[in-house]
C-alpha cells in the first residue's frame, strides 16, 4: 500500500460490468457478447459493459436519461446489486469476493449513500436515524448520539434533534438522510438524485449547502443527478449513460466542446454553453499575440465573464490561472458568439 | 372481453360455449326429473350410497394415530398445563380465583381507572371516557365476574396468537415455500367455521377454560399471520437499502428496520387477533367457557330478553373499547417533546395514573363498594328492558307474526323443497358452467372440486339447507345493503357517519345480533334468516359506499360534462366502476352469512350447523371437520367465482 500513496490508484475502479436484469441473465449476456446488437427477450440491461477510473477526491456526476441505469450502476458499485459480469474495485479489492461479513465491513467503513426518497426510518427521530450506521457496528450509546449531534449541527438541523422525520419537511428529512450518510465518515459517498423530490428553491439551497460540506470534506463522490445546471456547478467530470452504456465520461467544457456522440451532443444541445465553458478551456495558445491589459480568471465560465466580455474592446485577452501566469488567448468574438448563443 | 370477441373473425372455439352447453345440460337434468315417469336414474338424484367417501373416519383414524400412538396427547396436555397457570393467575388477579398469587381481585375502580388512562394516553379524553365508562358500567351492573373470566381469557390468549402470528408471518415472508405451504392453509382456516375449530380441541383437551382459551389461539392466529407478512412486504425498498448502506446484518435489518418499519400494518394485525379473541371466547361458550358468553346463551335460550339485552350490551361495549384502544394504538405515531422538559411533563398521563390508582387502592379499603360491587346491590335495568320489549313485541306483533308465516309458508319452505329436490348431478354442472364462464376450465374444476368433494362426504343435503339460507339471506341483505350503500354515498357526511356504524357493527361478536331478532321473532328459521341478514347486510353496504366514493372524481365530472342525468350517471357510470369492490362485498356477505348460520343453528336449524353442534356434544372430531370444511368449501368456491368476476370488472375497465 505505501506506493498507493505516490501514484494515486483510483478509489473505484469498474471493468467491463454488466447488469443484467431478467430471469436468466447470464445467458441473455452471452447472446449480447455475441452480437452487440441482440436484445434477449424479457431480460432489461441496465448496465452495459461499463469501465471507469474514479480517483480520490473526485466528484463524478452521472447523468442520462431516465432509465438509462444510472441507479443500477451506482447500487452495483456499493453491491446493492449484484453484478452479471465484469468486476468492481474498492481500492483495489474485488467487492464481488467479499463475503457478507467482509461486505458489511465495508459498508460500515468505507461508505454511504444519499436516497432519492430519503429511506428514514419512521420510527425513530432524527437523531436516532443518523446515530443508525453507527448502531449497526456497536458503538457505545453516548459516544454515537454525540456523534450524531454533531452530524445534525453539520447539516443545519441543530434543534430539531428530538423530531420524527413525519414532522419535519422534505429538504430537512433529506438533511438527516446526508448526515445519516456522513455519520460513518466515509470515504465514498454515493448520491442518487439527492435533491429531485425537493422543490425549485430548497433544491437551491440543498445544492450550496452541499457544496459547503463537500469543499470541507474531501471526499470521494459519485452523484446522480438529472439536471445539467446541478451537474455543471458540482462535477469536476460527467458521466453521460445511455441504454446503460456510458457514451462519454469527460470534464464539463469537453463533455459541451468535444461530444464523443451524437447522442451526446443532442443531450447537450440544449443546455447554455456559456453557463458551463471556463474562459481556460476556451483560450487558444499565445501565439506570439500581444499580450496587453488585465488578463481574465481562467477558472471562471463566459456567464461570469459577461460583463467584462462585453464591455473589453480588445480582440484577444489574455486569460491567466489561479496563480495569475498567462496561459493563453480568448478570441472575443468567439466568446461572444457563445455568450449570445449563435455559435455554431 | 366483448371487444376482442367481437373482432374475432375465426369461427368460435367450443371452448366459448362450453358453459352454455353445460347449462344446457343442467337444465335437461332438471326437466328429466320434472317429466320422465319414473325419474332420474337415482345416481343422478343423489351421490350413491358406496361412492360416499368416508372421510370422518379416515379423520378419525388419524387423530387417533396423533393422540395415542404419537404421544399427542402429552405435549398438548403440557401445554394446557402451562396455559391453565396462567389463566390462574389472571383470574386470581381480575377476579379473585383462588389461585397462585393469592393478591385476590383488583379492586373494579382501579382496573376502570387503569382503562381509561390507556384510552386518555392512546386517543385523548374521548377515548378515555369511553373504555373508563365501559369498566363503571361492567361493575355497577353487577358483570364484574363475568367480564373478567371472559377477558383473563383474552389477556392470555392474544399475546400467544400474536406470538405465534409474528414468528409465521416472518417465516412466510422470509420463505417462498412456507408461503406456499402456509397460504393455502390460512385460506382454509379462514372460512371454516368458529365450531370447527373447538371439537379437535375438545377431544384433546376437554371442556373448560383452558380449551376455550386454547382455541380462542388457533382461531386467532391467522390474521396475525396475514398482517405480518404484508407488513413485511410493505417496507419501503429505500428503507430496506439505507440499512443495508449503514451495514446492517440479515437480524439487524429484520429487528431493527423491517419490524419498526411495518409497525403500523403488524399493530393492526393485533388488533384483529384481539377482536377474533373475543369473538370466540363469547362463542367458546359452547364448550364450557365461563364468562359473558355462557351467560348470554343460558339467558337468550331462557328467553330472559332484558337479562340478555344488559349482556348484550356489555359486550358490545367491550368489543369497541378493545376495538378503538388496539386501532390508536396501530395508528399512533411518534411525537417529539420539546427540549428541557422534566420527566413529570413528558409523561403526564403516567404520572395520573399513578396517583389515581394510588387513591383508588385506599378508597377501596374505605369503602367496599369501590372495590366490589356485588349483585344484590347492582342496578339492572332489565325490568324496564322487559318492559319496554314487550310493549314493542305487541305493537309490532301483528307484523311479525304474519311476516313469520308468510316467509316459512311462501318463501322458506316451498325455496327449501325446491333446492332438495334438485338433482345433486344439475347442480354440480350448473356451479362447473358458472366457474367457466368467469374463469375457463381452470376455474370450472375448482369450483368442481369444492362442490363436488361436499356431495363425496354424503352429506349433500344438510349442505343444500345451508345453501338455500345462505342465498336467500344474501339476498334479501343484498336488496336492503346496497340501496342503503347507494343512499348514504350520496353525501359526504352521510357517507362517513355511515361507515362509522359499519364499522362499529362489524366489530361486535355475532353472538350479539341474536339478541333482537330472538325477541322479535322467537326461535325458529325466521330469527336465524333475520340474524344472518342483519349480519351479511353490512359488508354490503360497507363496500357499496367504498365503492361509489373510490371512483375518480375526473370521470364524474367527465360524465357530467357530457350531460347525464343523475340516474344516467349512477347506472352508466358509477356503479358499473364500483362494481368490482362491490363484489368484494357480496364475498365478505356470504362469508359473515355462512358463519352466521352455523352459530344461529343452536336456535334450531336443520343444517350443516345443527349437525356440527352435535358433533360438538359427542365430541366427533372426523364429523366435526368433516362438516366444517363443508362450509369451509362452499365459501371458498363462492370466493373463487366472485375474485374471478372482480378481476375480469377491473381488467375490462369496469364493463
Ligand atoms: N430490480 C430490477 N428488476 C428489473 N429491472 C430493473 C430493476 N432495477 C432496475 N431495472 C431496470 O433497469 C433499467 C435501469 O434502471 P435504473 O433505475 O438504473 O435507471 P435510472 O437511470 O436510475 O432511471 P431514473 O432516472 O428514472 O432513476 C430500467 O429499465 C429499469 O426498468
Ligand atoms: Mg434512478
Amino acid at each position: 500500500m505505501t506506493d498507493a500513496i505516490q501514484t494515486p490508484v483510483p478509489v473505484i475502479s469498474c471493468r467491463n460490468v454488466w447488469k443484467v436484469f431478467g430471469p436468466r441473465p447470464e445467458v441473455a449476456l452471452a447472446a449480447m457478447k455475441a452480437d452487440r446488437d441482440a436484445r434477449p427477450e424479457g431480460h432489461v440491461t441496465a448496465v452495459r459493459d461499463v469501465s471507469l477510473d474514479i480517483m480520490p477526491g473526485e466528484m463524478l456526476v452521472v447523468m442520462g436519461l431516465s432509465g438509462s441505469g444510472k441507479s443500477t450502476l451506482v447500487r452495483c458499485l456499493s453491491r446493492l446489486n449484484e453484478i452479471t459480469a465484469g468486476e468492481i474495485l474498492i481500492e483495489g479489492q474485488d467487492i464481488g469476493r467479499l463475503n457478507e461479513a467482509g461486505l458489511i465491513e465495508l459498508r460500515r467503513r468505507k461508505m454511504g449513500m444519499v436516497f432519492q426518497s430519503f429511506g428514514l426510518l419512521p420510527n425513530r427521530n432524527a437523531l436516532e436515524n443518523v446515530a443508525f450506521p453507527l448502531e449497526m457496528r456497536g458503538q457505545p450509546r453516548a459516544a454515537r448520539i454525540e456523534r450524531a449531534r454533531e452530524m445534525l449541527a453539520l447539516v443545519g438541523l441543530k434543534g430539531r434533534e428530538s423530531y420524527f422525520p413525519r414532522e419535519l419537511s422534505g429538504g430537512q428529512q433529506q438533511r438527516i438522510g446526508i448526515a445519516r450518510s456522513l455519520a460513518v465518515e466515509p470515504d465514498i459517498w454515493f448520491l442518487d438524485e439527492p435533491f429531485s423530490a425537493l422543490d425549485p428553491l430548497i433544491r437551491r439551497e440543498m445544492q450550496d449547502e452541499f457544496l459547503r460540506l463537500k469543499g470541507m470534506l474531501k471526499k470521494t463522490i459519485i452523484f446522480i443527478t438529472h439536471d445539467f445546471d446541478e451537474a455543471l456547478r458540482l462535477a469536476d467530470r460527467i458521466a453521460i449513460m445511455k441504454d446503460g452504456r456510458v457514451e462519454q465520461i469527460d470534464t464539463p467544457d469537453r463533455i459541451v466542446l468535444q461530444p464523443a456522440t451524437d447522442y451526446v451532443a443532442r443531450f447537450t444541445a440544449e443546455i447554455d454553453r456559456a453557463r458551463v465553458l471556463h474562459v481556460a478551456g476556451l483560450a487558444g495558445p499565445v501565439a506570439g499575440r500581444a499580450i496587453d491589459g488585465p488578463a481574465l480568471p481562467g477558472g471562471q465560465t463566459l456567464r461570469d465573464l459577461a460583463r467584462r466580455l462585453v464591455n473589453d474592446s480588445r480582440d484577444w485577452i489574455p486569460v491567466a490561472d489561479g496563480t495569475g501566469r498567462i496561459t493563453g488567448m480568448l478570441e472575443r468574438a468567439r466568446a461572444l458568439d457563445i455568450l449570445l448563443g449563435d455559435a455554431a | 372481453m366483448s371487444m376482442v370477441d367481437r373482432i374475432d373473425l375465426t369461427p368460435p372455439s367450443p371452448r366459448l360455449n362450453a358453459p352454455i352447453l353445460m347449462l344446457g345440460l343442467a337444465a335437461l337434468l332438471i326437466l328429466g326429473r320434472a317429466w320422465l315417469p319414473e325419474g332420474l336414474p337415482a345416481g343422478l338424484m343423489r351421490l350413491p350410497e358406496a361412492l360416499v367417501v368416508p372421510f370422518a373416519d379416515w379423520i378419525n383414524a388419524a387423530f387417533a394415530f396423533l393422540r395415542d400412538d404419537l404421544g399427542l396427547m402429552e405435549v398438548t396436555r403440557a401445554f394446557a398445563a402451562m396455559l391453565e397457570w396462567l389463566l390462574d393467575v389472571t383470574a386470581n388477579i381480575l377476579y379473585g380465583k383462588n389461585r397462585w398469587p393469592r393478591l385476590g381481585p383488583l379492586p373494579w375502580s382501579v382496573v376502570a381507572i387503569s382503562m381509561a388512562a390507556l384510552g386518555w394516553w392512546l386517543g385523548g379524553w374521548r377515548l378515555a371516557v369511553l373504555a373508563g365508562g365501559t369498566f363503571v358500567w361492567i361493575a355497577v351492573m353487577g358483570q364484574w365476574q363475568w367480564a373478567m373470566e371472559t377477558l383473563s381469557v383474552i389477556v392470555v390468549a392474544a399475546p400467544f396468537s400474536v406470538f405465534a402470528g409474528l414468528i409465521l408471518g416472518i417465516a412466510a415472508w422470509r420463505w417462498k415455500g412456507v408461503q406456499r405451504i402456509l397460504n393455502p392453509i390460512l385460506n382454509v382456516a379462514q372460512s371454516l367455521p368458529h365450531f370447527a375449530y373447538m371439537i379437535p380441541v375438545v377431544v384433546f383437551i376437554g371442556v373448560g377454560p383452558k380449551a376455550g382459551a386454547i382455541v380462542t389461539i388457533i382461531f386467532s392466529v391467522p390474521p396475525m399471520i396475514r398482517m405480518t407478512e404484508l407488513g413485511l412486504r410493505k417496507v419501503p425498498e429505500e428503507v430496506v437499502e439505507a440499512g443495508r448502506m449503514g451495514g446492517a446484518t440479515p437480524w439487524q435489518l429484520l429487528t431493527r428496520v423491517r419490524l419498526p418499519t411495518a409497525r403500523g400494518d403488524i399493530l393492526i394485525g393485533v388488533n384483529q387477533v384481539i377482536m377474533q379473541c373475543l369473538a370466540m371466547v363469547v362463542l367458546a361458550s359452547f364448550i364450557g367457557m365461563p364468562g359473558l358468553g355462557q351467560k348470554l346463551l343460558q339467558l337468550l335460550q331462557a328467553l330472559k330478553i332484558g337479562l340478555s339485552v344488559e349482556i348484550g350490551i356489555t359486550i358490545v361495549l367491550i368489543a369497541v373499547v378493545l376495538d378503538r384502544l388496539s386501532r390508536a394504538w396501530a395508528k399512533r405515531q411518534p411525537l417529539h417533546h420539546a427540549l428541557g422538559l422534566s420527566w413529570a411533563r413528558r409523561h403526564p398521563v403516567l404520572l395520573i395514573w399513578a396517583v389515581a390508582v394510588v387513591l383508588a387502592f385506599a378508597l377501596s379499603q374505605l369503602f367496599p363498594l369501590l372495590a366490589q360491587v356485588p349483585r344484590r346491590e347492582a342496578l339492572s335495568i332489565a325490568a324496564p328492558v322487559d318492559m319496554l320489549v314487550d310493549w314493542l313485541i305487541r305493537l309490532v306483533d301483528p307484523v311479525t307474526t304474519w311476516l313469520r308465516w308468510f316467509l316459512i309458508t311462501w318463501v322458506l319452505i316451498p325455496l327449501r323443497d325446491a333446492i332438495l329436490w334438485l338433482p345433486f348431478s344439475a347442480v354440480l354442472i350448473a356451479v362447473a358452467a358458472a366457474g367457466w364462464a368467469v374463469g375457463g376450465w381452470r376455474s370450472a374444476l375448482v369450483m368442481l372440486g369444492f362442490i363436488g368433494a361436499i356431495a363425496l362426504s354424503g352429506w349433500w343435503d344438510r349442505a343444500m339447507i345451508t345453501v338455500y339460507m345462505v342465498g336467500f339471506s344474501v339476498f334479501l341483505a343484498a336488496l336492503i345493503g346496497f340501496p342503503l350503500g347507494i343512499w348514504a354515498a350520496g353525501s359526504e357526511t352521510r357517507a362517513n357517519r355511515m361507515l362509522l356504524i359499519c364499522d362499529s357493527l362489524q366489530t361486535f361478536p355475532s353472538f350479539i345480533y341474536l339478541i333482537p331478532v330472538v325477541m322479535l321473532f322467537g326461535v325458529n328459521d325466521v330469527a336465524v334468516v333475520m340474524a344472518v341478514v342483519t349480519f351479511a347486510a353490512v359488508p354490503l353496504v360497507r363496500y357499496t359506499i367504498e365503492g361509489l366514493r373510490g371512483v375518480a372524481p375526473e370521470l364524474i365530472e367527465a360524465a357530467h360534462m357530457s350531460g347525464t342525468t343523475r340516474r344516467q350517471m349512477l347506472w352508466h357510470v358509477q356503479l358499473p366502476m364500483a362494481a368490482p369492490v362491490m363484489l368484494v362485498g357480496v364475498n365478505q356477505s356470504v362469508m359473515f352469512s355462512l358463519f352466521m348460520v352455523i352459530i344461529a343453528a343452536f336456535i334450531g336449524t336443520q343444517d350443516l350447523g345443527q349437525e356440527l353442534q352435535r358433533a360438538l356434544s359427542v365430541s366427533d372430531v372426523g364429523k366435526g371437520l368433516v362438516l366444517g370444511l363443508a362450509v369451509a368449501f362452499m365459501g371458498l368456491a363462492v370466493d373463487h367465482l366472485l375474485r374471478q368476476m372482480s378481476e375480469r370488472m377491473r381488467q375490462g375497465g369496469g364493463a
